[in-house]
């Protein structure tokens, strides 16, 4: 039984539609990723099981619970953890207010995020528009922890950084796996990283999932036609 | 301590030495003035816990401060007339005592908060003010059409309510009373904005979509912010009529509900202190220049205009900088 499961996902923006049929599943401590090419609707179906977008339609259930109806704090509270795209930090609060804001009981906490990502110890008292690109998005990833979790979205975590930054962030993604056992759905582009971490992957083409299958299966042909790498 | 904490305290302590000088000089009028700020300001400081924490520009606050007010003195007209207030299905009897009426006053205020706080957060920008306007108008001609309670002329208390082991006559105790409920209310509101709640509801006030990420309501945090504002706003009004010994609908006005957002914007939206300096620059104003000229509000205007412009973060921006309410 899969912790989340979407079947025949359609959005719209007001009149436009935005996605035309996108089904992914994602098991218990399983990392998939979510790809596809610049506008192809990655971004509006995490806002779909993020129920963010109300303007939509299908089948979505998370651990076993059918989240039509559901307002998008629920869907937070049920166990959906979002590392929104663009980081998207509370501005002017502290990285330590950061973190308390979205506290909620579990496992992990700010000594437990502070572990993963040790440049946020040194840097509690600063505020979140003060810290660098990569460390917004570990606070980002962070304050998405301290929600405790049980489905981690991340989406575009690593866009926009150096690539010492970008590796860092990887290993945090892979010690999420390997050691916290987290489900986690990953939009990225990085073909490369995401075969270290991943185990399926489902591309969207125009809407629509084209493709799903193990990640080691994702050959050149399927990347060159619906990746354009 | 941070230049704000400073300022804030030399504000504390400004206003109390403003009073303990004048007791000490026997200048009874000037601790009046002083129990009138640190009144005004304490109704500012619950404003700010909606205003200044959550961004909800609430425009008919004095709904509040009317309710505190009316508590009062529905409660103390029946006590001084040895009239009960029910008879059935229950006795309900006036009361004299300050701390009952402080609770009645809070607990009032808070279940109008819930109601109107329920209804008008399902709006927002220009319909949140003009529903809290709606629910403050609706509050002041329903006091001006109860002769029960004095209709528009309002309604007299004689004696001052009493408080256990002080004389309330006494205007330095009555200051010291409000003085120490301020403290209060401004510890209150410092402890909010610290806490988990305070830190998430400003960053609704920033993001309503990003706190939801989270896992949070803000559409509950606003209403909880929204009533405990209204409690703290509330409990001013009481000891705003307890200070006159006089209640009317002014206290429901929408003039009321303004000139306690200008202490705020005076003061500084936000700033833990921007309501007591906001409320004392009025007061000293009204008191200075209203001896000068009836059209003081004039001044007042251009006072206003100018921290609009160049002061940001209000008086205390200008004097302690910037930097956000938690701090």
């Amino acid at each position: 039984m899969s912790l989340l499961s979407a079947q025949g996902i359609t959005a719209f923006y007001g009149p436009s539609q935005a996605l035309f049929g996108v089904d992914i599943e994602v098991g218990e401590g399983e990392v998939v990723a979510l790809m596809g090419r610049n506008g192809m609707g990655k971004s509006t179906t995490i806002k779909v099981i993020c129920r963010m977008l109300p303007e939509a339609s299908g089948h979505v259930t998370f651990d076993s619970q059918d989240m039509a109806g559901v307002p998008s704090h629920r869907a937070a509270q049920a166990g959906i953890g979002l590392v929104p795209e663009g980081r998207r930090c509370f501005a002017p609060l502290t990285v330590e207010e950061n973190l308390i804001s979205a506290a909620r009981p579990g496992a992990w906490d700010i000594a437990q995020v502070t572990r993963l990502f040790p440049q946020l110890a040194a840097r509690m008292d600063q505020r979140a528009a003060s810290l660098s690109g990569g460390e917004q998005q570990m606070l980002a990833i962070g304050r998405a922890l301290m929600t405790n979790p049980r489905l981690l979205i991340l989406d575009e975590a690593t866009e926009g950084l150096a690539p010492v930054v970008r590796q860092e962030i990887w290993a945090a993604i892979g010690e999420l796996k390997a050691d916290a056992g987290l489900s986690i759905l990953v939009v990225d582009k990085s073909l490369r990283e995401l075969a270290s971490v991943a185990d399926r992957a489902v591309i969207l083409e125009r809407g629509k999932s084209v493709w799903t299958g193990k990640f080691e299966t994702l050959d050149a042909e399927i990347s060159h036609r619906f990746l354009g790498v | 301590m941070t230049r704000e904490r400073l300022v804030n305290a030399v504000i504390l302590l400004g206003l109390l030495g403003t009073a303990l000088g004048a007791w000490a000089m026997d200048a009874p009028y000037t601790i009046t003035l002083a129990t009138k700020v640190a009144i005004l300001a304490l109704a500012g400081v619950g404003l700010n816990i909606a205003l200044g924490l959550g961004g909800l520009v609430s425009l008919g606050h004095a709904v509040f401060f009317g309710i505190g007010g009316y508590a009062m003195g529905i409660l103390a007209s029946h006590a001084q007339s040895y009239s009960p207030i029910l008879t059935t299905p229950f006795v309900i009897e006036g009361t004299k005592s300050m701390p009952v009426i402080w609770l009645v006053a809070i607990l009032a205020s808070a279940l109008a908060g819930l109601v109107i706080g329920a209804l008008s957060l399902r709006t927002s920008g220009v319909y949140f003010i003009m529903i809290t306007l709606a629910f403050g108008q609706m509050f002041f001609y329903f006091a001006i059409s109860w002769p029960a309670y004095g209709g528009e002329d309002g309604l007299s208390i004689y004696v001052r309510n009493g408080f256990p082991g002080l004389n309330t006559l006494d205007p330095i105790q009555f200051f010291l009373i409000c003085f120490v409920l301020l403290a209060l209310g401004l510890g209150l509101t410092a402890r909010l904005a610290r806490s988990a709640f305070g830190l998430a509801l400003t960053s609704a006030r920033q993001n309503a979509a990003r706190v939801q990420a989270v896992g949070i309501s803000p559409y509950r945090l606003r209403l909880v912010a929204f009533m405990l504002s209204g409690m703290v706003t509330g409990l001013a009004g009481a000891l705003y009529a307890d200070l006159n010994r006089f209640v009317s609908p002014t206290m429901f006005s929408w003039q009321t509900s303004g000139e306690i957002m200008v202490f705020i914007i005076l003061g500084g939206v936000g700033r833990l202190f921007g309501p007591v300096v906001g409320a004392a620059v009025f007061i000293v104003l009204e008191h200075v220049l209203g001896g000068l000229s009836e059209y003081w509000h004039i001044y007042l205007g251009a006072l206003l205009l100018l921290v609009v412009l160049f002061a940001r973060g209000g008086i205390i921006g200008l004097v302690a900088g910037r930097e956000v309410a938690h701090d």
